[in-house]
Order: structure tokens, then sequence, then C-alpha cells
């Protein structure tokens, strides 16, 4: 019988909808969640998977060595390698002859297809040497369908302009490796 | 020498000035339109806990003229199998009421475009046109969303026009008048002899059936734009969507003056009778109480839609037919006997003034 008469007080005073404004009410002076996405950016881990990048040694050498275990993990498939023994004559100023890397396995082709890649990571994971690694940059376009595709070349180059920050995130990164 | 006053005869300065009137407050209530999509941007933003618009101009104040710019430079669609004249018409039909109505709403004492002394009458008529607006706007899109809404709209209005005129019925009991003017007039005094105590629980129906009679969430069934798209304007682009929109907002805008007007006192500041605040606030002119009465509702409807869920029609139909009129014909006896017992400070001297 009480509960009957409380559940009629509740309906005729509309209690329930007057805590549901008032839940609202609240909410209108909590301090906004809103990042001003250009010129605010959400904080991001060492260990953020974005666009790829090769890296090379401190003597310029790639890393890559074409073992194709990245390749192989892909689960996307996104990674196309292909590999050929290096036949490249030494720099002049090295005396004549073959280069001392006459002969070493390295990629002519490695291309990352970023339609396929679902930024995994597995490939970082997977490279025994830290050649190819996932950058921290998020923020890119394609102006075409083939413009997706990026090469040996371009993730090269990606390496050498993040290669900074890169070796700090590795670094931070690496004793949970 | 060329005589001026021979071609402006008195019928003609007659209709230039009532249309100058005219110009003077319909220009500022679709100011005020534009603005009120900013506002509720911008507080259904801050309670959903985000800033709502902010990029164009200061804090995004320009955002409602980039909005009409846009939608005034899209194409006008005329679906195929629509019914072209009804399809055009509808969106008339929804404006025109709501600005129709602003005739007979009192700013300030006397500051009012035509003192109709069958204004209550006049506005209740007007405002359910504007539901025909968006029935026959279903109709005539030949799409089976709109109609949805149309049918919909339909199942609302019957629920919720009777208990609005009822809720009506009492205001005028009380104040013994038609006349918009007349009945601030009766609820001067002070902030208690406002009709909302009296009237509480008409007041309560009366804005609710407001909320649903500008088919604002929780009552947004027409629309309902999770279940059917956009509901009655589905087919309609550019422009014509456009003017649906204004009527929605321009509506919410004169249900805000009207239940500021029928239970708020209207023009009258709400420090009257109190000694010291009385004369302090003397020289703020009445329209200034009444916009800011205007704002409390129109602000309880941003926040009516930042938090109730859309009811489904069958129960805007048990609502509007099993609480609102049960409630308000209720009331209506009680305000009967209160006014026979001369109960004051409300209903003294009712039953003379209406002898």
């Amino acid at each position: 019988m009480m509960k009957r008469l409380k559940k009629i007080i509740q309906t005729w005073t509309l209690l329930e909808l007057f805590q549901g404004l008032a839940v609202t009410g609240r909410y209108l002076f909590r301090r906004k969640f809103t990042l001003n996405y250009p010129e605010e950016k959400a904080p991001q881990s060492t260990r953020f998977r974005g666009l790829h990048a090769l890296r090379r040694y401190e003597d310029g050498e790639e890393r890559c060595i074409a073992c194709k275990l990245c390749e192989a993990v892909c689960p996307a498939m996104a990674i196309t390698i292909e590999a050929a023994p290096r036949d490249e004559d030494a720099p002049a100023e090295n005396g004549a002859g073959r280069s001392s890397n006459y002969g070493n396995r390295r990629t002519t082709r490695y291309d990352i297809d970023l339609f396929k890649c679902i930024f995994c990571g597995y490939c970082q994971e997977a490279c025994p040497v830290d050649a190819i690694v996932e950058t921290r940059i998020y923020e890119y376009s394609f102006e075409s369908r083939q413009g997706s595709i990026i090469t040996k070349e371009e993730l090269l180059k990606i390496g050498d302009n993040n290669e900074a920050q890169l070796a700090a995130d590795l670094a931070v990164d690496g004793e949970y490796r | 020498m060329f005589d001026l006053s021979s071609i402006l005869s008195e019928q003609v300065i007659t209709v230039l000035w009532t249309l100058l009137k005219i110009v003077v407050i319909v220009a500022p209530l679709m100011l005020s339109v534009a603005y009120l999509t900013y506002a509720e941007r911008k507080v259904i933003g801050a309670m959903q806990v985000r800033v709502g618009p902010q990029r164009v101009g200061y804090k995004g104040l320009l955002q409602p003229i980039a909005d009409a710019l846009k939608l005034m430079f899209k194409e006008i669609i005329l679906p195929t199998g629509a019914n072209k004249t009804l399809f055009v018409i509808a969106p008339v039909l929804s404006i025109a009421p709501a600005l129709a109505a602003w005739a007979v709403i009192p700013f300030d004492d006397g500051l009012v475009l035509s003192e109709l002394d069958a204004g209550l009458l006049y506005i209740l008529a007007l405002t359910s046109v504007g539901v025909y607006g968006v029935i026959i706007a279903g109709w005539a899109s030949n799409s089976k969303y709109a109609f949805l809404g149309a049918m919909r709209s339909a199942a609302q209005v019957v629920s919720y026009e009777i208990a609005m005129g009822f809720a009506l019925v009492g205001v005028l009991m009380a104040a013994g008048s038609l006349n918009l003017g007349d009945i601030v007039r009766a609820q001067d005094g002070n902030i208690l002899t406002w009709y909302w105590l009296p009237l509480l629980p008409l007041f309560v129906v009366y804005f609710l059936s407001g909320v649903a009679e500008t088919n604002r969430a929780p009552f947004d069934v027409a629309e309902g734009e999770s279940e059917i798209v956009a509901g009655f304007h589905v087919e309609y682009s550019g422009m014509t969507f456009a003017i649906f929109f204004l009527a929605e907002y321009a509506n919410m805008i004169l249900i805000a003056a009207l239940t500021s007007i029928l239970f708020l006192g209207g023009w009258l500041s709400p420090f009257q009778g109190i000694p010291v605040l009385d004369e302090m606030t003397a020289w703020v002119p009445g329209l200034v109480w009444l916009l800011a009465k205007m704002s409390i509702f129109l602000f309880l409807f941003l926040w009516f839609r930042a938090t109730f869920p859309r009811y489904r029609y069958d129960q805007i139909m048990r609502l509007g037919w099993k609480a609102f009129l049960p409630v308000t014909i209720f009331w209506l006896f009680v305000e009967g006997i209160a006014i026979y017992a001369e109960l004051g400070p409300w209903f003294d001297g009712v039953l003379g003034a209406a002898s």
C-alpha cells in the first residue's frame, strides 16, 4: 500500500523526470572533453602504431636483411618483398674492386599497401633487426588509388626523417621487448 | 508642387505602417530563430560534455549564418512521385501560422500589433494549423518514411491538442478574457499572483503540450531520425527544408512567449510588490521581463531535448488521454470551485468581471 502510494506520488510529481534533468543540468557545467584537434593533439604512446618506416644503421646501411618475416607475419598480406644479392661497386674512396657489401642479401622491392595494412604492428614485432617500424605519423593522405602503396624509397625516407624519434621510442620500449 | 498626402491616403499609410510593424516583429524573430539554433547546439553540446560549434567566427557565432547560406544555395528537389502543389504548400503552411500568431502577442503594456479581443482563440486556431504543414508534407512527399512521420504526427495531435485547449480554458476562466493583454493585466500583483501557482497543473500540461506541438524531443516522433530517417521532411532539401526548420524554432519561441504570457505574467516584473527591488527595477521595460521569461522556457526546450529519450507514439497518446486530459479537467473543476469561493488573491473579483 505504502509502496503504491509512493509510486503514485513519484509519478505525479514527475520526480524521475526532474532527476533526469538534474543529471544533464550537472553535466552542463562539467569540464568539456573536446580536443581542439588541429591546435591540440591527443598524447601518444611510445608504442603508437602509425605510418611505417624502414630504418638504417648509423653508417647509412639499411637495416632490412630481406628475411621476409614481416611479409610472413602480416595478417593482411599488405607487405610485398622481393630480394636479391647486392652487386654494387664499392665507393671510389675505398679503392678498386667490389664493395664490402657485395653479395649481401637486400630487398629490391619493399611495398606496403596502406589500404590493406591494419596497423597491428606485427611486422615491427617480427623484425629481427628493428628495420621495419611504425612511426607516430598518423596525418597523411593519398591523392590516387595507387598512392596507398608506399615503396621502399619512401619508407626509407620516412625512416630518415624520423630517426631521432624512432630511436628514442625504441630505446624506451626496448627493455620490454 | 508634388503633394505627398494625395497619394498616401489614410488606408495606404495604415497598410505601410502595419507592414513596418510586422517587419519590426519578424526580423528580430528570424534572428532569434537563427541564434536559438546556435544556443541549442551550444547547450546540448555542453550537456553532452563537448563544446558545440566554435569554428565559424568568434566562438562559432557565425555558424547559423553559415548554415543559412548553405541551405539557400542547395538545390530544391521535387520528387517525381510527389504531389507538387501540396509539396510546396506544406512548408508555407507550417511557417505562416508560426509567424502570424505573433500578431496578438503583447510585448509590453499596449505594445502589440493587433489588440485582438479573441486573441487566445486566434492563437489556439493558428498554432493548430501549423501541424497540418507537417501532415501535408508527409502526404505530399510520396515516401513511406515521410508518410509514417505524418501518421505519427496526426496520432500525436489528437492526443495533446485537447489537453492543451483545456489548459487554455483554465487561463480564460481565471482571467475572464480572451485578450492576451487583459490576461496579463489580470495577473498583476506579485510573482505569486501569476497563474503559474494556482494553475500549476495546467501550466505544466500546457508547456508539455507545447513541446509536443513543436515536435520537439521527447515528442519528436514525427521526425524520429533514428527510426524513420527524418520523418515528414525526408524529401525536403535546401530552402524548403530550411522553412520547416525555421517554423519549428519560431514555434518554440512562440510557445515560450505564450507560456510566459499565460502563466508567468508576460511583461510584469517579477519584483512587483517587493518594497525595495520593485523601485530599483522600475526602469526595466516590460519587454525585457518577457524576453527573460521566454528564455527560461527556451532553455527548458533545449534541456528536455538533451535529457529525455523519445516517447513511442502510443505512449504519447496514453500520456495525452490518460494523464494530461484527466488532470486538466480535474483542475478546471477545482478552479471553478475556487472562483465561486472567490479564493484570493487569484480568483476574487473574477465573477464580478465576467458578469
